[in-house]
């Protein structure tokens, strides 16, 4: 079992394997998104009360759910990294962290896109649109630290601490950002708060937030081979794959 | 060779004597005497949260009805941010004279002598933040009603700040330019413990039970008290050898 | 079809410059992750081989000098 894990953590095994699974989860990923857009685009009917606008729906969504499973998932690669040992989870988190940050970005911008026709300002100090902004900063901080330690594992080891205590304190500032805002905004109009979707309407977000993991998986997957190949660099696997590839 | 009793076991797990209960009074004695000796680091906080406080009126409006009305949030910010000043200075003395190295070597769980740092670090911050908190409070205008509340709240808060504050500083003490990445890393984790004390001094205000914001002040802190240690003994470790 | 024309599709009913917007950004985004991700293998493979072709060199030359 132990050997299993082992092998598991192995960056020769890893780029292996992900060789294999890699082009699924893109195709996966093109699929999902395609027909999801499309359909959220396009046929999807429009919002009675929102209009047209409301089809930001189909990306806000999609990049405010991954924003938080990407943290979760970096903060597993490093506890995974702190008590095995294995250097590939910390090579995932690494790379993680800034397709995260990206994805919080997607949230904000278009949740304030969205909030232009909707509430008439592109800010809204509402609970969601707050705790997405906390969570940007906790990731640059997160990509800050990594980077900031001359010794490459003492970085990869403080940021793990890093994203295991920012992964802990992530419900707890939602729920106290939510708590303050359902105080002071009684009456304000929330995202999802409304009466429940037709088919029609959750149907394609569904597609895209599948889309976006499958995105996400495939991305990690590629990115992690390339620090493979940057951190093994000196290994006899690499420098022969490096001679046979074109 | 001796016939002692203590000889007979190898030196490496010899407890000293006394074990852990004499070793944390020894590190609470010992931070207690050197933090005192570097008063200008107990006031500097101190003198951080007038000063701010002091600037709002100037760059708010001196309108007293204004000021008591944003006085619970303006009065925690600034302690907040008085909180993160001094905390840069929580390890970087030990950690340069190598007596943070000597901490990490010793044979009692440094989680606990961890703990014990950061509660001088807070009779010696948060303590008197909270105490002084009162009067700045008067020089906004908040009634005398929430003055209580206000010390209560802050006392509470502010262990809570030092102790994941501590992670942040344990984390970056190393660096050379530690101090602005520790603000980024900490800020996002002390918005809980100011929402519920502003709210808690807010709530006195408008008269409402205030006794649900300190349960879950005090709940914040149970839970830092409890995981907090850990990681910052796991941040001091990769920051010493790292 | 919940839009009359292609026009209609495109003018989102007024709400053109927000919906295109957040879905252009998001466009850019992930594309462009994608494309970072490939150029970076392309240059780690270049890198690889550029070295290994140095390391071959130097061990040519100082068979070359040992054997002279």
């Amino acid at each position: 079992m132990w050997a299993f894990i082992h092998k598991l953590g192995s960056p020769k095994w890893f780029y292996g394997i992900s060789a294999r699974l890699m082009p699924w989860f893109w195709i996966a990923a093109a699929a999902l998104i395609l027909v999801g857009s499309v359909w959220g685009l396009a046929f999807a009917p429009a919002d009675y009360q929102q209009g047209n606008s409301f089809r930001i729906i189909y990306v806000h969504v999609p990049a405010a759910f991954l924003a938080q499973s990407i943290f979760v998932s970096m903060a597993i690669a490093g506890l995974v990294f702190m008590v095995w040992k294995i250097k590939v989870a910390d090579m995932a988190a690494a790379v993680m962290a800034p397709l995260g940050a990206a994805m919080t970005f997607i949230a904000l911008f278009s949740g304030g896109v969205w909030g232009i026709p909707t509430w008439g300002t592109w800010w809204m100090w509402d609970a969601r649109l707050t705790a997405m902004l906390i969570l940007l900063f906790l990731y640059i901080g997160v990509i800050a630290l990594r980077g900031a330690f001359a010794s490459r594992d003492s970085g990869s080891r403080a940021a793990s601490v890093l994203a295991m205590v920012g992964v802990i304190n992530i419900p707890i500032i939602k729920y106290s950002v939510d708590w303050w805002y359902t105080l002071h905004q009684p009456a304000s109009f929330t995202i999802t708060s409304r009466p429940a979707m037709p088919l029609e309407m959750w149907a394609p977000l569904l597609l895209m937030v599948l889309g976006f993991y499958c995105f996400f998986i495939a991305l990690t997957l590629m990115r992690t081979r390339n620090e493979i190949l940057r951190r093994e660099s000196n290994k006899r696997w690499v420098r022969a794959l490096a001679e046979e590839t074109p | 060779m001796s016939s002692s009793n203590t000889l007979d076991r190898p030196l490496a797990i010899m407890e000293p004597h006394g074990g852990l209960g004499v070793a944390l009074i020894a590190t609470l004695r010992r931070d207690l005497t050197l933090m005192l000796r570097r008063r200008s680091e107990v006031m500097n906080p101190l003198a951080f949260f007038a000063l701010v406080i002091t600037l709002f009126p100037l760059g708010l409006s001196p309108d007293p009805e204004l000021l008591a009305t944003v006085a619970p949030g303006l009065l925690w910010v600034a302690a907040l941010l008085a909180t993160l000043l001094s905390l840069d200075s929580l390890f970087r003395a030990d950690f340069e004279d190598g007596s943070l190295e000597q901490l990490l070597l010793a044979p009692q769980p440094l989680a606990a002598m961890v703990l014990a740092k950061v509660m001088v670090h807070w009779l010696l911050t948060g303590l008197p933040l909270a105490l002084m908190a009162p009067v700045l409070g008067l020089m906004l205008g908040l009634p005398a009603g929430s003055h209580l509340i206000l010390m209560l709240a802050l006392a509470l808060g502010s262990a809570s700040l030092s102790l994941v504050g501590a992670i942040g500083a344990a984390l970056t003490v190393g660096l050379a330019r530690g101090g602005v990445l520790l603000s980024l890393l900490v800020l996002p984790l002390y918005i809980p413990v100011l929402i519920f004390g502003a709210g808690a001094v807010q709530a006195a205000l408008l008269g409402d039970g205030v006794a649900a914001h300190l349960a879950i002040l005090g709940a914040l802190l149970a839970l830092a008290v409890m995981l907090a240690p850990w990681a910052i003994a796991a941040a001091l470790r990769i920051s010493v050898n790292g | 079809m919940a839009f009359d024309s292609f026009q209609d599709f495109l003018a989102m009913g007024g709400h053109a410059p927000y919906v295109w917007t957040a879905w252009a950004l998001t466009a850019v985004l992930l594309v462009g992750s994608v494309l970072y991700a490939r150029a970076e293998r392309r240059q780690l493979l270049r890198e690889l081989k550029r070295r290994a072709r140095r390391e071959r060199r130097a061990a040519r030359e100082t068979d070359v000098e040992e054997g002279a």
